[in-house]
Protein backbone atom coordinates (compact mmCIF):
# COMPACT_ATOMS: atom_id res chain seq x y z
CA UNK A 1 0.00 0.00 0.00
CA UNK A 2 1.22 3.57 -1.30
CA UNK A 3 1.22 6.31 0.75
CA UNK A 4 0.26 9.18 -0.97
CA UNK A 5 0.05 12.21 1.77
CA UNK A 6 0.02 12.05 5.28
CA UNK A 7 -1.26 14.58 8.28
CA UNK A 8 -0.20 14.65 11.88
CA UNK A 9 -3.33 16.24 13.79
CA UNK A 10 -3.19 16.46 17.84
CA UNK A 11 -6.59 16.08 19.53
CA UNK A 12 -5.91 17.99 22.83
CA UNK A 13 -9.74 20.07 23.42
CA UNK A 14 -13.05 19.65 21.94
CA UNK A 15 -12.28 22.56 19.10
CA UNK A 16 -10.05 20.25 17.82
CA UNK A 17 -12.36 17.54 16.50
CA UNK A 18 -13.90 20.54 14.82
CA UNK A 19 -10.15 20.33 13.11
CA UNK A 20 -9.71 17.02 12.28
CA UNK A 21 -13.39 16.84 11.03
CA UNK A 22 -12.53 19.74 8.34
CA UNK A 23 -9.19 18.00 7.94
CA UNK A 24 -10.81 14.16 7.23
CA UNK A 25 -13.53 15.97 4.59
CA UNK A 26 -10.58 17.62 2.29
CA UNK A 27 -8.60 14.59 2.32
CA UNK A 28 -11.79 12.66 0.97
CA UNK A 29 -12.81 15.21 -1.58
CA UNK A 30 -9.09 15.02 -3.24
CA UNK A 31 -8.96 10.86 -2.93
CA UNK A 32 -12.61 10.66 -4.82
CA UNK A 33 -14.88 9.17 -2.49
CA UNK A 34 -18.82 10.30 -3.31
CA UNK A 35 -20.89 12.87 -1.29
CA UNK A 36 -22.54 9.30 0.72
CA UNK A 37 -18.88 8.14 1.90
CA UNK A 38 -17.42 11.34 2.55
CA UNK A 39 -20.27 11.96 5.00
CA UNK A 40 -19.84 8.86 6.82
CA UNK A 41 -16.05 9.21 7.11
CA UNK A 42 -16.33 12.39 8.64
CA UNK A 43 -19.22 10.50 10.93
CA UNK A 44 -17.16 8.53 11.78
CA UNK A 45 -13.66 10.72 12.81
CA UNK A 46 -15.83 12.76 14.63
CA UNK A 47 -16.82 9.65 16.72
CA UNK A 48 -13.80 8.35 17.54
CA UNK A 49 -11.48 11.88 17.55
CA UNK A 50 -13.84 12.18 20.55
CA UNK A 51 -13.15 8.86 22.12
CA UNK A 52 -9.83 10.01 21.99
CA UNK A 53 -10.68 12.76 23.74
CA UNK A 54 -12.86 11.95 26.28
CA UNK A 55 -11.68 8.38 27.36
CA UNK A 56 -8.33 8.37 26.19
CA UNK A 57 -7.30 11.76 27.44
CA UNK A 58 -6.18 13.09 24.46
CA UNK A 59 -4.29 11.99 21.66
CA UNK A 60 -3.45 12.53 18.03
CA UNK A 61 -4.94 11.03 14.65
CA UNK A 62 -2.80 10.15 11.55
CA UNK A 63 -4.80 11.18 8.22
CA UNK A 64 -3.40 9.35 5.73
CA UNK A 65 -4.23 9.20 2.05
CA UNK A 66 -2.97 5.78 0.73
CA UNK A 67 -3.69 3.66 -2.27
CA UNK A 68 -4.06 0.27 -3.20
CA UNK A 69 -5.91 -1.32 -6.09
CA UNK A 70 -8.40 2.29 -5.46
CA UNK A 71 -7.52 5.33 -3.59
CA UNK A 72 -8.89 5.64 -0.31
CA UNK A 73 -8.40 7.42 3.47
CA UNK A 74 -7.05 5.71 6.08
CA UNK A 75 -7.02 6.93 9.84
CA UNK A 76 -5.20 6.27 12.71
CA UNK A 77 -6.56 7.57 16.02
CA UNK A 78 -3.33 6.38 19.01
CA UNK A 79 -3.69 7.77 22.54
CA UNK A 80 -2.02 6.92 25.85
CA UNK A 81 -4.83 7.03 27.80
CA UNK A 82 -6.23 4.00 30.74
CA UNK A 83 -6.98 1.69 27.37
CA UNK A 84 -10.26 -0.23 27.32
CA UNK A 85 -10.32 -3.69 29.47
CA UNK A 86 -13.44 -5.39 27.76
CA UNK A 87 -13.06 -4.69 23.99
CA UNK A 88 -15.72 -6.93 23.09
CA UNK A 89 -18.23 -5.38 25.49
CA UNK A 90 -16.69 -1.69 24.26
CA UNK A 91 -17.69 -2.67 20.18
CA UNK A 92 -21.71 -3.76 21.87
CA UNK A 93 -24.23 -1.56 20.79
CA UNK A 94 -25.37 0.50 23.28
CA UNK A 95 -23.23 0.16 26.37
CA UNK A 96 -20.85 3.18 27.58
CA UNK A 97 -18.93 3.66 30.06
CA UNK A 98 -19.42 7.30 30.22
CA UNK A 99 -22.69 9.30 29.14
CA UNK A 100 -22.94 8.60 25.54
CA UNK A 101 -25.24 6.67 23.49
CA UNK A 102 -22.91 3.92 23.49
CA UNK A 103 -22.92 3.87 19.10
CA UNK A 104 -19.51 5.14 18.83
CA UNK A 105 -17.22 2.32 18.16
CA UNK A 106 -20.22 -0.37 16.82
CA UNK A 107 -21.69 2.19 14.15
CA UNK A 108 -18.22 3.38 13.35
CA UNK A 109 -17.41 0.22 12.34
CA UNK A 110 -20.58 0.12 10.27
CA UNK A 111 -19.38 3.17 8.44
CA UNK A 112 -16.13 1.97 7.57
CA UNK A 113 -14.67 -0.45 4.95
CA UNK A 114 -12.35 -1.30 7.74
CA UNK A 115 -11.76 -1.21 11.32
CA UNK A 116 -9.04 -2.61 13.61
CA UNK A 117 -8.82 -1.04 17.19
CA UNK A 118 -6.18 -2.84 19.63
CA UNK A 119 -6.15 -1.37 23.57
CA UNK A 120 -3.93 -2.40 26.31
CA UNK A 121 -4.97 -1.40 30.06
CA UNK A 122 -2.75 1.42 31.13
CA UNK A 123 -0.93 1.94 28.10
CA UNK A 124 -3.86 3.43 25.89
CA UNK A 125 -5.69 2.36 22.53
CA UNK A 126 -5.37 2.56 18.75
CA UNK A 127 -7.99 2.66 16.64
CA UNK A 128 -7.37 2.14 12.14
CA UNK A 129 -10.09 2.62 9.77
CA UNK A 130 -10.37 3.13 6.27
CA UNK A 131 -12.54 4.04 3.60
CA UNK A 132 -12.21 3.41 -0.14
CA UNK A 133 -13.37 4.73 -3.19
CA UNK A 134 -15.56 2.95 -5.45
CA UNK B 1 28.43 58.77 30.86
CA UNK B 2 26.69 56.65 27.86
CA UNK B 3 22.79 57.30 28.89
CA UNK B 4 23.59 61.43 28.10
CA UNK B 5 24.86 60.39 24.66
CA UNK B 6 22.05 58.00 23.74
CA UNK B 7 18.89 60.77 24.99
CA UNK B 8 21.48 63.40 23.33
CA UNK B 9 21.56 61.82 20.27
CA UNK B 10 18.28 60.77 19.88
CA UNK B 11 17.14 64.45 20.41
CA UNK B 12 20.28 66.12 18.09
CA UNK B 13 19.61 63.75 15.25
CA UNK B 14 15.56 63.66 15.70
CA UNK B 15 14.81 64.15 11.60
CA UNK B 16 17.84 62.55 10.41
CA UNK B 17 16.51 59.32 12.49
CA UNK B 18 13.42 59.67 11.51
CA UNK B 19 14.57 59.90 7.77
CA UNK B 20 16.47 56.88 7.78
CA UNK B 21 14.12 54.91 9.68
CA UNK B 22 11.11 55.65 7.73
CA UNK B 23 13.85 54.90 4.27
CA UNK B 24 14.48 51.16 6.49
CA UNK B 25 10.69 50.50 7.05
CA UNK B 26 9.89 51.10 3.20
CA UNK B 27 12.69 48.83 2.23
CA UNK B 28 12.10 45.88 4.19
CA UNK B 29 9.03 46.28 3.05
CA UNK B 30 7.16 45.66 6.59
CA UNK B 31 4.34 47.59 6.00
CA UNK B 32 2.96 46.02 3.09
CA UNK B 33 1.21 48.88 1.84
CA UNK B 34 -1.68 48.56 4.19
CA UNK B 35 -0.47 51.68 6.60
CA UNK B 36 -0.65 55.04 4.89
CA UNK B 37 2.49 56.78 4.88
CA UNK B 38 1.67 60.00 6.61
CA UNK B 39 0.76 57.49 9.77
CA UNK B 40 3.44 55.41 9.65
CA UNK B 41 5.29 58.97 9.55
CA UNK B 42 3.35 60.05 13.00
CA UNK B 43 3.67 56.57 14.23
CA UNK B 44 7.28 56.42 13.96
CA UNK B 45 8.03 60.40 14.75
CA UNK B 46 5.47 59.55 18.40
CA UNK B 47 7.57 56.54 18.90
CA UNK B 48 10.93 58.02 18.93
CA UNK B 49 9.93 61.15 20.69
CA UNK B 50 8.52 58.35 23.74
CA UNK B 51 12.03 56.66 23.17
CA UNK B 52 13.72 59.95 24.13
CA UNK B 53 11.49 60.45 27.48
CA UNK B 54 12.18 56.80 28.12
CA UNK B 55 15.89 56.80 28.09
CA UNK B 56 16.10 60.47 30.15
CA UNK B 57 13.90 59.24 32.75
CA UNK B 58 15.41 55.40 32.97
CA UNK B 59 18.13 54.15 35.01
CA UNK B 60 21.54 55.70 33.62
CA UNK B 61 23.36 52.31 32.94
CA UNK B 62 20.49 49.32 33.03
CA UNK B 63 17.64 49.77 30.68
CA UNK B 64 16.66 46.34 31.50
CA UNK B 65 15.05 46.66 34.51
CA UNK B 66 13.83 50.10 33.39
CA UNK B 67 9.37 49.67 33.34
CA UNK B 68 8.26 50.92 30.56
CA UNK B 69 6.26 54.31 30.41
CA UNK B 70 2.30 54.61 30.78
CA UNK B 71 2.46 56.86 27.62
CA UNK B 72 4.90 54.30 25.80
CA UNK B 73 2.44 51.31 26.98
CA UNK B 74 -0.36 53.16 25.76
CA UNK B 75 1.10 54.28 22.29
CA UNK B 76 2.36 50.19 21.65
CA UNK B 77 -1.07 48.83 22.51
CA UNK B 78 -2.86 51.26 20.17
CA UNK B 79 -0.14 50.63 17.44
CA UNK B 80 -0.61 46.63 17.75
CA UNK B 81 -4.14 46.89 17.77
CA UNK B 82 -4.77 48.82 14.73
CA UNK B 83 -2.05 46.47 13.19
CA UNK B 84 -3.99 43.48 14.29
CA UNK B 85 -7.18 44.27 12.95
CA UNK B 86 -5.41 44.82 9.43
CA UNK B 87 -3.98 41.27 9.82
CA UNK B 88 -0.49 41.57 10.73
CA UNK B 89 1.67 39.01 12.04
CA UNK B 90 3.04 39.35 15.55
CA UNK B 91 6.59 39.15 14.15
CA UNK B 92 5.32 41.81 10.94
CA UNK B 93 4.20 44.07 14.47
CA UNK B 94 7.43 44.05 16.00
CA UNK B 95 9.76 44.62 12.98
CA UNK B 96 8.18 47.89 13.40
CA UNK B 97 10.31 48.47 16.60
CA UNK B 98 13.21 45.95 15.48
CA UNK B 99 14.09 48.13 12.40
CA UNK B 100 15.16 51.37 14.27
CA UNK B 101 18.22 49.22 15.20
CA UNK B 102 20.12 49.58 11.82
CA UNK B 103 19.44 53.56 11.71
CA UNK B 104 19.77 54.12 15.62
CA UNK B 105 23.58 51.90 15.39
CA UNK B 106 24.47 53.46 12.62
CA UNK B 107 23.89 57.23 14.63
CA UNK B 108 25.73 55.49 17.28
CA UNK B 109 28.88 54.47 14.80
CA UNK B 110 29.13 58.33 13.73
CA UNK B 111 28.52 59.96 16.55
CA UNK B 112 32.05 58.89 17.95
CA UNK B 113 35.85 57.42 17.74
CA UNK B 114 35.84 55.79 20.88
CA UNK B 115 35.15 51.95 20.16
CA UNK B 116 34.12 50.77 23.92
CA UNK B 117 31.39 53.70 23.92
CA UNK B 118 30.50 52.62 20.93
CA UNK B 119 29.77 49.02 22.05
CA UNK B 120 28.36 50.48 25.75
CA UNK B 121 25.60 52.22 23.35
CA UNK B 122 24.50 49.39 21.24
CA UNK B 123 23.68 47.19 23.81
CA UNK B 124 22.21 49.74 26.00
CA UNK B 125 19.65 50.85 23.33
CA UNK B 126 19.87 47.13 21.55
CA UNK B 127 18.75 46.19 25.17
CA UNK B 128 15.69 48.65 25.46
CA UNK B 129 14.28 48.23 22.06
CA UNK B 130 14.39 44.26 22.33
CA UNK B 131 12.30 44.64 25.59
CA UNK B 132 9.49 46.87 23.42
CA UNK B 133 9.84 44.55 20.71
CA UNK B 134 8.90 41.79 22.73
CA UNK B 135 6.46 44.24 24.55
CA UNK B 136 4.95 44.65 21.40
CA UNK B 137 4.78 40.97 20.62
CA UNK B 138 2.74 40.49 23.81
CA UNK B 139 0.50 43.21 23.47
CA UNK B 140 -0.27 41.54 19.73
CA UNK B 141 -0.92 38.44 21.01
CA UNK B 142 -3.63 39.90 23.53
CA UNK B 143 -4.92 41.92 20.69
CA UNK B 144 -5.78 38.85 18.75
CA UNK B 145 -6.98 36.94 21.08
CA UNK B 146 -9.34 39.87 21.81
CA UNK B 147 -10.92 39.34 18.24
CA UNK B 148 -11.01 35.93 18.34
CA UNK B 149 -12.69 35.74 21.67
CA UNK B 150 -15.14 38.62 20.24
CA UNK B 151 -16.10 36.25 17.43
CA UNK B 152 -16.49 33.09 18.81
CA UNK B 153 -18.93 35.12 21.37
CA UNK B 154 -21.00 36.58 18.45
CA UNK B 155 -20.57 33.77 16.45
CA UNK B 156 -22.62 31.48 19.46
CA UNK B 157 -25.55 34.47 19.79
CA UNK B 158 -25.84 35.02 15.81
CA UNK B 159 -26.13 31.52 15.03
CA UNK B 160 -29.36 30.41 17.43
CA UNK B 161 -32.51 32.27 16.26
CA UNK B 162 -35.21 31.08 16.99
CA UNK B 163 -38.08 32.68 14.64
CA UNK B 164 -41.70 32.23 14.89
CA UNK B 165 -43.44 30.99 11.22
CA UNK B 166 -47.28 30.51 12.62
CA UNK B 167 -48.55 31.05 15.85
CA UNK B 168 -48.08 28.49 17.37
CA UNK B 169 -45.55 26.92 14.98
CA UNK B 170 -41.57 28.26 15.76
CA UNK B 171 -38.53 27.24 13.79
CA UNK B 172 -34.82 27.07 15.09
CA UNK B 173 -32.63 26.41 11.89
CA UNK B 174 -29.22 25.05 13.07
CA UNK B 175 -25.85 26.26 11.52
CA UNK B 176 -22.49 24.73 12.50
CA UNK B 177 -21.33 22.05 14.82
CA UNK B 178 -23.58 21.09 17.79
CA UNK B 179 -21.48 21.10 20.92
CA UNK B 180 -21.79 21.31 24.60
CA UNK B 181 -22.00 24.91 25.12
CA UNK B 182 -23.99 25.52 21.62
CA UNK B 183 -27.08 22.77 22.23
CA UNK B 184 -26.74 24.20 25.48
CA UNK B 185 -27.31 27.90 24.15
CA UNK B 186 -29.94 26.63 21.38
CA UNK B 187 -32.27 24.64 24.05
CA UNK B 188 -32.33 27.53 26.45
CA UNK B 189 -33.38 29.80 23.68
CA UNK B 190 -35.96 27.01 22.48
CA UNK B 191 -37.12 26.69 25.76
CA UNK B 192 -37.95 29.86 26.46
CA UNK B 193 -39.45 31.25 23.84
CA UNK B 194 -42.01 28.11 23.74
CA UNK B 195 -43.21 29.25 26.90
CA UNK B 196 -43.31 33.04 25.54
CA UNK B 197 -45.34 31.94 22.75
CA UNK B 198 -47.27 29.06 24.08
CA UNK B 199 -46.05 27.29 20.54
CA UNK B 200 -47.27 23.91 20.40
CA UNK B 201 -44.83 22.97 17.73
CA UNK B 202 -41.08 23.15 17.04
CA UNK B 203 -39.50 22.56 13.88
CA UNK B 204 -35.78 21.96 14.14
CA UNK B 205 -33.97 22.55 10.95
CA UNK B 206 -30.65 20.79 10.62
CA UNK B 207 -30.07 21.68 6.75
CA UNK B 208 -27.00 23.71 8.15
CA UNK B 209 -25.25 21.04 10.54
CA UNK B 210 -22.63 19.40 8.35
CA UNK B 211 -22.22 16.46 10.28
CA UNK B 212 -24.29 14.25 12.64
CA UNK B 213 -22.33 11.89 14.89
CA UNK B 214 -23.59 10.32 18.04
CA UNK B 215 -23.27 13.37 20.13
CA UNK B 216 -25.02 15.35 18.22
CA UNK B 217 -28.02 12.76 17.59
CA UNK B 218 -27.83 12.57 21.34
CA UNK B 219 -27.82 16.43 21.80
CA UNK B 220 -30.97 16.88 19.29
CA UNK B 221 -32.80 14.07 21.16
CA UNK B 222 -32.46 15.88 24.45
CA UNK B 223 -33.59 19.09 22.91
CA UNK B 224 -36.83 17.09 21.67
CA UNK B 225 -37.31 15.39 25.24
CA UNK B 226 -37.09 18.87 26.77
CA UNK B 227 -39.56 20.91 24.46
CA UNK B 228 -42.03 17.67 24.65
CA UNK B 229 -41.79 18.07 28.83
CA UNK B 230 -42.78 22.23 28.01
CA UNK B 231 -46.02 20.93 26.24
CA UNK B 232 -44.34 21.41 22.70
CA UNK B 233 -43.99 18.76 19.73
CA UNK B 234 -40.46 18.95 17.62
CA UNK B 235 -40.01 17.68 14.13
CA UNK B 236 -36.92 17.63 13.14
CA UNK B 237 -36.29 18.66 8.94
CA UNK B 238 -33.22 19.40 6.67
CA UNK B 239 -31.77 15.80 6.93
CA UNK B 240 -30.36 15.23 3.74
CA UNK B 241 -29.87 11.82 2.18
CA UNK B 242 -25.81 11.27 3.00
CA UNK B 243 -26.84 11.96 6.65
CA UNK B 244 -30.02 10.20 7.00
CA UNK B 245 -28.01 6.69 5.82
CA UNK B 246 -24.82 7.83 8.05
CA UNK B 247 -27.60 7.55 11.30
CA UNK B 248 -28.88 4.50 10.00
CA UNK B 249 -25.69 2.98 9.94
CA UNK B 250 -24.65 4.39 13.22
CA UNK B 251 -27.70 2.76 14.44
CA UNK B 252 -28.71 5.91 15.65
CA UNK B 253 -32.69 5.81 16.89
CA UNK B 254 -34.84 8.23 16.50
CA UNK B 255 -37.74 6.59 18.01
CA UNK B 256 -40.58 8.55 17.85
CA UNK B 257 -39.75 11.73 16.57
CA UNK B 258 -41.36 13.18 13.60
CA UNK B 259 -38.58 13.75 10.76
CA UNK B 260 -38.70 15.64 7.43
CA UNK B 261 -36.48 16.02 4.21
CA UNK B 262 -37.11 19.93 3.97
CA UNK B 263 -38.57 22.75 6.29
CA UNK B 264 -41.40 23.43 4.08
CA UNK B 265 -42.78 19.84 4.92
CA UNK B 266 -42.09 20.01 8.26
CA UNK B 267 -43.69 23.25 8.34
CA UNK B 268 -47.25 21.81 5.63
CA UNK B 269 -47.02 18.95 8.83
CA UNK B 270 -47.09 21.85 11.51
CA UNK B 271 -49.77 23.82 9.56
CA UNK B 272 -52.22 20.49 9.60
CA UNK B 273 -51.60 19.49 13.27
CA UNK B 274 -52.62 23.46 14.55
CA UNK B 275 -55.53 23.20 12.60
CA UNK B 276 -54.11 25.27 9.19
CA UNK B 277 -54.63 24.55 5.56
CA UNK B 278 -52.97 26.12 2.60
CA UNK B 279 -55.27 26.77 -0.01
CA UNK B 280 -54.50 28.54 -3.34
CA UNK B 281 -57.18 31.68 -3.63
CA UNK B 282 -58.53 30.62 -7.36
CA UNK B 283 -59.30 27.02 -5.62
CA UNK B 284 -61.64 29.15 -2.76
CA UNK B 285 -63.12 31.39 -5.12
CA UNK B 286 -64.15 28.10 -6.95
CA UNK B 287 -65.91 26.78 -4.45
CA UNK B 288 -68.07 30.02 -3.97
Amino acid sequence: MEILQSDVLQIRQPEDIVLVRTAVRKIAIASKLGLVDQTKLVTAASEIARNTLDYGLGGEVRVDMVRDARTGVRLTFTDEGPGIPDLERAMTDGWTSGKGMGLGLSGTRRLMDEFQIASKVGEGTTVTIAKWSR
Amino acid sequence: MSTVTLSHLLRSQESSLLEAWLAEQRRSGNVRNLIADSDLKRQSAEFIQLLQQTVAEGDSTDYSSSTISREMRRFLDSITGDRAQLGFSPSETATFIFSFKRPLFEAIRTSTNDVTAQIDEVWNSSLLLDRLGLYVTESHQKAREGIILRQQQEMLELSTPVVKLWDGVLALPIIGTLDSSRTQTIMESLLERIVETGSEIAIIDITGVPTVDTLTAQHLLKTVTAARLMGAECIISGIRPQIAQTIVHLGVELGDVVTKASLADAFKIALQRTGFALAKRSSITAVK
